[in-house]
């Protein structure tokens, strides 16, 4: 097997989004936490890049990274969390309690390999998706489905907008 | 030129997804919870650009923006409910909230 470029780079920020994202659901301080899992992105992005998806790479790092988690981050530090929430946080991560959830997810992940490796077909490609041929494509035989995505953040924002108001303007 | 086996991300794309599952099911503060649903949503979305780098298709990636997009759908939901019940149960434990009834304020 020999190595390329791309391979070395997509294999390092595999390895680096894994090793963030397990650091991630680990933590006891939420702050922590996400800011693990906007590294854990970042390395995504790198990989998206070495898929051959720059597209898909910028939306991670500009949208996923940028917009969303950080619309999370606010919200946690709206939320005041202080030392004993804390401290309570890493009183609930006992060892034991991650003996049943590893047990269940190494069950599902040894099928999920056992069915790739399995899988058949050439195992190299050999395709660079230009952004031009996303667009192209989203915008003209997808067009319907951009109107669900639409009616679907307009459906988040007003239940967001309603579940937000205090509760006497609700009533 | 990409030579990238499409093996490897796939592979890439369960251990995430595997590692999400046991936030998931491990972890009781709803930030964390949320946050293991995200790590899940964007293993999804590498699974759908590495598809559409196997077969050199668009598809993927519009898939992966639907996911982002869902994904944010999401989350601002699960913010404010998040919010909400912090408010009402002044806790962020998701096993408090158990009752499907309203807390006597």
């Amino acid at each position: 097997m020999n190595l390329s470029g791309y391979d070395i780079v997509f294999y390092a920020a595999a390895a680096f989004a894994l090793l963030t994202t397990a650091i991630a659901i680990t933590r006891a301080n939420p702050l922590y936490g996400l800011l693990n899992f906007v590294l854990s992105l970042l390395g995504m992005a790198v990989v998206f890049y070495t898929l051959g998806a720059p597209f898909a790479a910028a939306l991670e790092v500009i949208v996923y990274a940028g917009a969303i988690m950080v619309l999370f981050l606010f919200v946690v530090m709206m939320l005041r969390l202080d030392r004993t929430a804390i401290a309570r946080e890493s009183g609930w991560l006992t060892r034991t309690i991650w003996i049943i959830p590893i047990l269940a997810g190494a069950a599902l992940g040894g099928e999920l390999l056992y069915g790739l490796l399995r899988g058949t077909g050439p195992t190299h490609a050999h395709h660079i998706v230009s952004p031009q041929a996303v667009g192209l494509e989203l915008f003209t035989s997808d067009i319907a489905a951009v109107e669900l995505a639409s009616m679907l953040l307009l459906a988040g924002l007003i239940g967001a907008y309603h579940l937000g108001r205090p509760a006497r303007a609700r009533d | 030129m990409v030579s990238l086996s499409w093996h490897a991300p796939a592979v890439l794309a369960a251990m995430l997804l595997i590692i999400g599952l046991i936030g998931l099911l491990a972890r009781r503060s709803l930030i964390f919870v949320l946050m293991s649903i995200e790590i899940m949503l964007n293993a999804t979305g590498l699974l759908f650009i590495t598809a559409g780098m196997r077969w050199g298709n668009p598809q993927g990636q519009i898939m992966f923006i639907f996911v982002i997009n869902l994904a944010g759908a999401e989350l601002a939901l699960g913010l404010i409910l998040l919010l909400r019940l912090r408010n009402l149960l002044t806790t962020l434990d998701g096993d408090a909230a158990n009752r499907l009834r309203d807390v006597e304020a």
